[in-house]
């Protein structure tokens, strides 16, 4: 009998928390920057600096932790991970080991209509490393490294999930899920490409049924939500070809390699570290007042679930608009602003996803960067709905508020598009029309209603589009009786 | 030998005042000092002479310009040389660090330079604070000034046989489990370890972060009580460091121990300390009672367990604090084929022996085999410790014992042997503890001193003041004589 497999999946999440100044020194926290100039004697590790804890940090890590529903833990402490690379300063790198900030959340995803909690284990805070160089493809294989210590130091907030997620798009759409909370709560800039935002997977097979976990494997270097699903994919069929031909899964770290479309091992569970951790014993335990943490919990934003209800409960939208609306922050509240001049939530819907988020992705832009205002949209929509111009016009007028961040009804007076209704002015254009185009007049007359539409285009083009397409298709009607 | 040179900190500062003196002149004359006796003693890694003569010449422009000065302006000093000095290469007596200049200095040196306070150099100590006598200096050993054959203790022996040999009028060093008290004691001077998070860590080249605390050598108790007053407060920059008012430690210098109940665990003295140690330490309890205050026998609870528990926490921290020094961005690099290699040879090469001792057991004590075997364990036990004192000093006002469990031995010697095991072992309970902790001199045994030991509750600083000063003012045990002639 064939063996059906089932997937296992836990995510390790890594999120620069982005706080004004580091983790434990005042170098600003900032991307980019020439190299070693966000330095100082505390995060470049010289000998007798020490480490004080940023309060920023710890607020933010409280707030990732109540909005992904966990228990914050009134005591927590920091400890020390030992081991030797160039990129860390002081050879060890503080983190939280057996007492986390946070505990026991979870976050609620939907895939294919159905939802499932998935639960957060953990959130520790730690210290990020610097980076890294090599004149070659690895450090053992360069002539040369070179290193910039400015990431060093900057807060990071690692997210454990349980093995809840069984299969790689349900691990893809819950770190899209898990991106948007931590942008909504503005704790993180969440950019994968910047490495603001990385995961790392452990994956395991087991038979349908069975209740022991199979040999974990984990996954690194997944750069982006779609290196996410196909490392995964390719991973779970991996293993299976391995499991079904009789051979052994070997517990290892294996990283993807996007050009190639496949994992390699990194090292083999031998070659694991013994990180020897330990108390810092230059920083006291983090102690929070439980009062605190509720006026953080209660100074938290609307999250991404209960905004995506309130789209489909309030507004009436379907499921997938809301959840595409609400997919970033900036972009839910773009859409809540513009429905707050014009009331009209589907079209409003409508007109963002297609047409803001086409001309966005086609010039591969983000919304923060954008010239248009919520206001300029609803006012465009509004200008339409009134029958000032047509929706074709509208497009245009769009396309050019989206080029230049000016007012649509500037643009409109500017172009001369507004639409022309008056039936005097169109019954030359009409006859004009009729004139012309004598065979569709007869194959209209002799019964091809299609015709009436050839003819109603004729009077668009001539107008430019201005003609208001109503009044038209009546006068030719009428003319044509 | 200039008459200068025997005078404590206060007494210089009252010719200061006077205009008697001037800090320049002070300053010249210790330098002379330090030239004429230093190649002996080998007190100091490095001679800031440039440094000194400017920071004296600004003191002496202040002075004359008529500003208040604090008492320890344009008084001459040493730092052991793990404290951080801008500008002034900082060594830990470390290959490792031979060629380190730090760009800051730590928080006690800012003080001191607010103080107008001189530094002439910085002192030799047993390698990143590992050792008990500076013979594991990757320089040089430094010698006794009372008896150059002997070892001046340590780890911060430089610092104490700088105060000893006059090279300085006082000098601050660290304790972690004795490395102030025990060569204080050894070279006849006052060593004084305060509470733990009274004094910043801040630019402290750590050996063992939760035991490590900076604190003064001196030759009296007034002296102790100005450098204190000077470098104690809390640090923004240190997170162990406690907040709260701080004192003025010269009110706490009173000639009176009537009424002072003292501790002194003979149990654990008993069969540590030599015989001609206990018989002068009787002496010393037989003169504060003497003086009014009563000693009585207490039993410290765990205390086979002192030693070993201080031990693991020593080498478990010090293996994490000194794993930054690979080669990589500072102090001692050489070169390998790949950068493992690069971190082996700059290590091996790097670092001596009881570094190396220290990495190799703190490495195994923490790695997870046997974390709660020894790491755990030891956490779990200096807790007990810690409750444990705290009821004794409920109901003792502080506990006496001799400082180490023998005098001065001689360079070279088997130091386990004639220390009948560790020679930290009165010390360290302290850092354990986390306890303020003084050692007075207490007279010689063949011209060798003999130290005595006072702990008291956290932040109990005011009691040990008081019993040192007490002693100070009544006997002629605990300011011996600077050694001039015999080294010269
Ligand atoms: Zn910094």
């Amino acid at each position: 009998m064939r063996v059906e497999w089932e997937t296992v999946i836990g995510l390790e999440i890594h999120a620069e928390l982005k706080t004004k100044t580091k983790i434990f020194c005042s170098c600003p926290n900032e991307f980019g920057g020439k190299e070693n100039t966000h330095v100082c004697p505390v995060c470049l590790g010289l000998p007798g600096a020490l480490p004080v804890l940023n309060k920023q940090v710890v607020e933010y890590a409280v707030r990732a932790g109540v909005a992904l529903n966990c228990a914050i833990q009134s005591y927590s402490k920091f400890d020390r991970k030992n081991y030797f690379y160039p990129d860390l300063p002081t050879a060890y790198q503080i983190s939280q080991y057996d007492l986390p900030i946070c505990r026991n959340g979870y976050l609620e995803i939907e895939v294919n209509g159905e939802k499932k909690k998935i639960r957060i284990n953990r959130i520790h805070l730690e210290e990020d490393a610097g980076k890294l160089l090599h004149s070659g493809s690895s450090i053992t294989s360069s002539q040369y490294s070179l290193a910039d210590y400015n990431r060093a130091g900057v807060p990071l907030i690692e997210i454990v999930t349980e093995p809840d997620l069984s299969s790689a798009e349900e691990a893809r759409v819950f770190l899209e899920q898990l991106r948007a909370v931590l942008e909504y709560t503005e704790v993180s800039d969440v950019k994968m490409e910047e490495g603001s935002l990385r995961c790392d997977a452990n994956i395991s097979l087991r038979p349908v049924g069975s209740t022991k976990l199979g040999t974990k494997m984990e996954i690194k270097n997944m750069n982006s939500f779609r290196a996410l699903e196909r490392a995964l994919a390719y991973e779970i069929e991996r293993q299976q070809e391995v499991l079904e031909e009789g051979g052994k899964i070997v517990q290892e770290t294996r990283a993807w390699d996007e050009g190639k479309g496949m994992t390699a091992v990194m090292r083999s569970k031998e070659e694991a570290h013994d990180y020897r951790y330990f108390p810092d014993p230059d920083l006291a335990p983090i102690i929070l007042e439980p009062e605190w943490v509720e006026e953080i919990r209660a100074s938290l934003p609307e999250l991404p679930e209960a905004r995506k209800e309130r789209l489909v409960q309030e507004l009436g939208l379907s499921a997938y608009d809301a959840g595409v609306l609400t997919a970033s922050r900036a972009l839910a509240e773009f859409f809540d602003q513009t429905v707050a001049v014009y009331n009209a939530p589907k079209v409003v819907a409508n007109w963002i996803m297609v047409e803001y988020l086409g001309l966005l992705n086609a010039n591969n832009l983000e919304l923060e960067k954008s010239k248009i205002t919520p206001k300029q949209l609803a006012t465009l929509l509004i200008v339409q709905a009134e029958g000032k111009i047509s929706g074709k016009i509208a497009k245009k007028v769009f396309a050019e508020m989206f080029a230049t961040g000016k007012d649509p009804e500037k643009i409109i007076k500017e172009k001369g598009l507004v639409q022309i209704s008056d039936e005097g002015a169109l019954a030359a254009v009409v006859d004009k029309v009729i004139a012309a185009n004598p065979q569709s007049v007869e194959d209209y007359r002799g019964g091809k209603k299609k015709a009436l539409g050839y003819l109603v285009g004729q009077v668009m083009k001539e107008t430019k589009g201005q003609a208001n397409p109503g009044v038209v298709n009546k006068l030719l009607q009428e003319k044509l009786k | 030998m200039s008459s200068l040179l025997g005078l404590t900190g206060h007494e210089l500062q009252a010719l200061l005042t006077k205009k008697e003196i001037s800090s320049t002149d002070l300053v010249k004359e210790y330098l002379t000092r330090i030239k004429m006796v230093d190649d002996q003693i080998k007190a100091l890694v490095t001679v800031t002479e440039k440094e000194a003569l400017e920071q004296a010449r600004k003191a002496d422009g202040l002075r004359e310009k008529g500003v208040k000065l604090s008492p320890l302006a344009g008084i001459p000093l040493a730092l052991s040389d793990n404290i951080c000095t801008a500008g002034i290469r900082t060594t830990c007596s470390s290959r490792m660090l031979e060629n380190f200049v730090p760009p800051y200095k730590a928080t006690v040196v800012e003080k001191l330079a607010e103080a107008k306070a001189v530094l002439v150099g910085k002192c030799n100590l047993d390698e990143f604070g590992l050792g008990t006598t500076t013979e594991n200096s990757a320089f040089f050993a430094t010698h006794n000034p009372h008896d150059l054959q002997a070892v001046p203790g340590g780890a911060c022996g430089g610092a104490a046989a700088a105060v000893a040999g006059g090279e300085a009028v006082f000098a601050l060093g660290t304790d972690t489990g004795g490395s102030l008290r025990e060569p204080a004691s050894f070279c006849g001077v006052i060593g004084f370890k305060p509470t733990y998070g009274s004094v910043s860590r801040y630019g402290v080249i750590p050996c063992a972060s939760s035991l490590d605390q900076v604190g003064s050598l001196t030759r009296d108790m007034t002296d102790c009580a100005l450098v204190m007053n000077a470098i104690s407060g809390h640090d923004p920059q240190d997170s162990t460091s406690v907040s709260g008012a701080t004192s003025d430690f010269t009110n706490f210098l009173t000639d009176d121990v009537k009424g002072l109940k003292i501790g002194i665990p003979q149990e654990y003295l008993q069969g540590r300390v030599v015989p001609e140690v206990m018989a002068s330490f009787e002496q010393a309890v037989k003169k504060l009672e003497e003086l009014g205050a009563h000693c009585a026998e207490v039993s410290l609870a765990h205390q086979e367990a002192i030693v070993a528990t201080y031990q693991i926490i020593v080498a478990a921290e010090a293996s994490s604090n000194l794993a930054r020094f690979d080669g990589v961005r500072y102090g001692l690099r050489i070169e390998g084929e790949d950068v493992d290699s690069l971190f082996k040879k700059t290590r091996s090469q790097g670092l001596g022996a009881e570094a190396k001792k220290q990495i190799i057991l703190g490495t195994y004590v923490l790695s997870s085999a046997q974390y709660e075997d020894y790491y755990l364990k030891a956490l779990k036990v200096r807790a007990l410790i810690k409750e444990e004192l705290a009821k004794v000093f409920q109901e003792y006002d502080c506990l006496l014992t001799p400082t180490t469990p023998t005098v001065a031995f001689d360079l070279g010697a088997d130091k386990e042997k004639i220390s009948r095991g560790k020679l930290d072992s009165l010390t360290c309970l302290a850092n354990l503890a986390g306890i303020p902790a003084l050692s007075l001199p207490w007279g010689t045994l063949q011209g060798r001193p003999v130290g005595l030991q006072l702990l008291s509750r956290a932040c109990g600083e005011e009691t040990l003041f008081r019993v040192g000063y007490t002693l100070e003012q009544n006997t002629n045990q605990t300011r011996l004589k600077l050694k001039g002639k015999e080294v010269k």
